[in-house]
């Protein structure tokens, strides 16, 4: 095998997996508060389609990201106003979002569909990724707002009688997630693809619910999880290029697999999973109890 | 004097009227949220309404449709009430769904050419096995394990789709399908019968039918039901009655699996007649909507299919008539949950001005 071709896989495993790596640390930042939010895939293709719509119209990649990031806010803040507020059920309104958000890009997008962009280079992203997961990780382990964060995720009854306000970190923690979600949908418009379709993110949100777990909640591992799963995709790719007969469904359906049998591993122990999982995730905070 | 915000009580038991009016309230601010959408795209909100709810539903043919499209919906429905009734998040009802499906749709394709009267029985059966049998590993999961039913059931989704999709690619492909991703048909008597000439609404629905009155009688007449509820709002009183929730929970992961999958071979063996990739426009998930916008209740989930099996006939038609693309359908749907969680609130919580002076 010669250097080229490596580099040359390389380079395309670091391109597809950005998204993932966006998407997944947004969702676990979401979930170290104690919020599980469903809502990966209809933000991510929200998302993608208004960043991808106002390059369109404005031709700048700058408003493209802001618009797409601030359509992120939006959908968690819908999110976050509904479960924060109206105490609903965190794992329907996820649902919600993401069934809502499908039909919402798909309804925006229509007229868009085939419409072609000069796509941006992905490398700024690709190194942002990088550099994000290891500020999240330098925010909860070394900064006193991200220990109250993973209190909060912990158990928010002790945070709030210590005085902190739950509902606002949590509110923050979900918006933060949702503009990075809308990251990674626009990033695969505007950076992967470059074009719209409808449904484009092809489950990636999914993918991303599923990292977080796979890495045990440690934003680090979130990296690592990451380029395993994209590693995965794209090794496929490549062997069904090279004419191996090896059915890709098996490879594709790997990162659920594996999550699935990290989740036993870890859930298995008692003190494990207290180490691993945010013991408050998907409880309702209500303060009149 | 009386401070000027509302301030949320939870009720000591929930509202029964809120229970009834919740859901009617969440449909109604749907049609004004979208007729607002409507207007926001530039069309006539009265015409784009009646294209989207009156329309599909005003010949015979789009009635007996409505009903196709309800059919899968009540009975997965009816299968996660037992489930959410027992505060068990069931999320995975389409894989379910979709391994009763290949079950099921494994028995038609073995007897292709077979013409016999047990082959549809011996199809419901497998089909209701095979949901079972992929429900019954997130019970497994939680009960040994102590695993989290949500994210396990949700990933064996994907994991049973990409299962169907190496079946009907790989070793189940039609010999003569001109490598076309799908199976044989299966033979007629592997078909559900048809009710009425014509019209496509299938022998599911009397199965579905039949299905919701047992567990209508289960869930109000029996012990069983009985014990589903009471862990469902209070596990530490279910504890001390001595209720064994380690069989609760595998009973209703079973029950919801054995009806998703006779909803997913009802789907193949009825209205498609093979396997192939797409054999559910996402009825498990859809289904949850039913489930929680029938508030869990027998009757209120046949009212809720019918519902939100319009939204599915209504996108269709918006396509047709409206060039809007069909996923319009899962605006209403997640609009229609997004209002019902939110006013669930008046059914469990009150508004209360409390006293400042």
């Amino acid at each position: 095998m010669n250097l080229d071709l490596i580099l040359g896989i390389l380079q395309i495993v670091l391109i597809a997996t950005t998204p993932l790596v966006f998407a997944g640390i947004g969702e676990l930042v979401t979930e170290k508060s104690g919020v599980l939010n469903l809502g990966v895939e209809g933000m991510m293709l929200v998302g993608a389609v208004s960043a991808f719509i106002i390059l369109v119209i404005t031709g700048s990649y700058f408003l493209a990201f802001f618009v797409s990031i601030l359509s992120g806010i939006i959908m968690s803040g819908l999110f976050a106003f509904l479960v924060l507020f109206l105490m609903s059920n965190q794992i329907a309104t996820g649902l919600a979002l993401t069934i809502f958000g499908i039909g919402l890009s798909s309804m925006l997008g229509k007229q868009y569909i085939g419409t072609p962009i000069d796509g941006l280079s992905p490398w700024f992203f690709v190194i942002f990724s990088f550099l994000i997961v290891f500020l999240v990780s330098y925010f909860f382990y070394k900064t006193k707002a991200g220990l109250v964060l993973r209190a909060v995720g912990e158990s928010h009854n002790s945070a709030h009688a210590l005085g902190y306000s739950v509902i606002k970190i949590r509110f923050l923690s979900i918006l933060f997630g949702g503009s990075m979600c809308a990251l990674a949908g626009s990033y695969i418009s505007i950076c992967y693809a470059p074009m719209w379709q409808e449904g484009m993110t092809a489950g990636r949100g999914w993918i991303a619910l599923a990292l977080v777990v796979f890495a045990t909640w440690k934003p680090e591992r979130v990296l690592i999880g990451a380029y395993i799963f994209g590693g995965v995709t794209i090794l496929q790719m490549n062997l069904q290029a090279l004419g191996l007969r090896f059915p890709g469904q098996f490879f594709s359906m790997a990162p659920y697999v594996a999550t699935i049998i990290v989740l036993v591993l870890i859930s298995s122990n008692k003190l494990r999973i207290k180490l691993s999982a945010p013991a408050s995730l998907t409880l309702p905070f209500y303060k009149g109890r | 004097m009386n401070s000027l915000l509302p301030s949320i009580v939870s009720r000591s038991q929930s509202s029964g009227i809120m229970n009834f009016f919740v859901p009617i309230i969440s449909i109604v601010l749907t049609l004004i949220t979208g007729s607002i959408i409507f207007v926001l795209l530039g069309f006539d909100p009265v015409y784009a309404l009646y294209t989207f709810f009156i329309s599909p539903i005003s010949s015979t043919y789009g009635i007996s449709e409505l009903f196709v499209k309800a059919t899968p919906l009540a009975l997965i429905a009816i299968g996660l009430s037992y489930c959410f009734k027992n505060n068990i998040y069931n999320i995975g009802a389409e894989g379910q769904l979709t391994m009763g499906a290949i079950f099921g749709g494994g028995i038609g394709i073995l007897f292709h050419d077979t013409n016999a009267f047990w082959l549809l029985p011996l199809m419901i059966f497998a089909g209701a096995i095979g949901g079972a049998l992929w429900g019954l590993i997130p019970a497994i999961l939680k009960t040994k394990f102590n695993t989290n039913e949500i994210l396990t059931s949700l990933m064996l989704v994907y994991v049973a789709l990409f299962i169907l999709d190496y079946l009907v690619v790989g070793p189940w492909k039609d010999p003569f399908g001109y490598s076309f991703p799908k199976s044989r048909p299966f033979s007629e008597s592997g078909r559900m019968p048809i009710l009425f000439d014509g019209l496509r609404v299938h022998f599911g629905l009397i199965i579905t039918l039949f299905l919701i009155f047992v567990s209508w009688f289960i869930f109000s007449k029996t012990i069983l039901g009985f014990q589903l509820k009471v862990s469902g709002y209070s596990p530490k009183a279910a504890k001390y009655a001595g209720f064994n929730q380690t069989t609760l929970v595998f009973f209703a992961f079973a029950i919801c699996g054995a009806f998703a999958g006779i909803a997913g071979l009802a789907e193949v063996s009825g209205p498609i007649g093979l396997l192939y990739r797409d054999i559910s426009p996402n009825y498990g998930f859809t289904a949850i909507i039913v489930a929680f916008l029938g508030r869990l209740h027998p009757i209120g989930i046949i009212f809720a299919s019918l519902v939100i099996a319009l939204t599915y006939l209504g996108a269709e038609d918006a396509q047709l008539f409206l060039q809007i693309p069909s996923a319009v359908g899962f605006i209403f749907q997640g609009l229609v949950l997004f209002y019902l969680l939110g006013a669930e609130l008046l059914i469990n919580y009150k508004l209360t001005y409390k006293k400042l002076l």
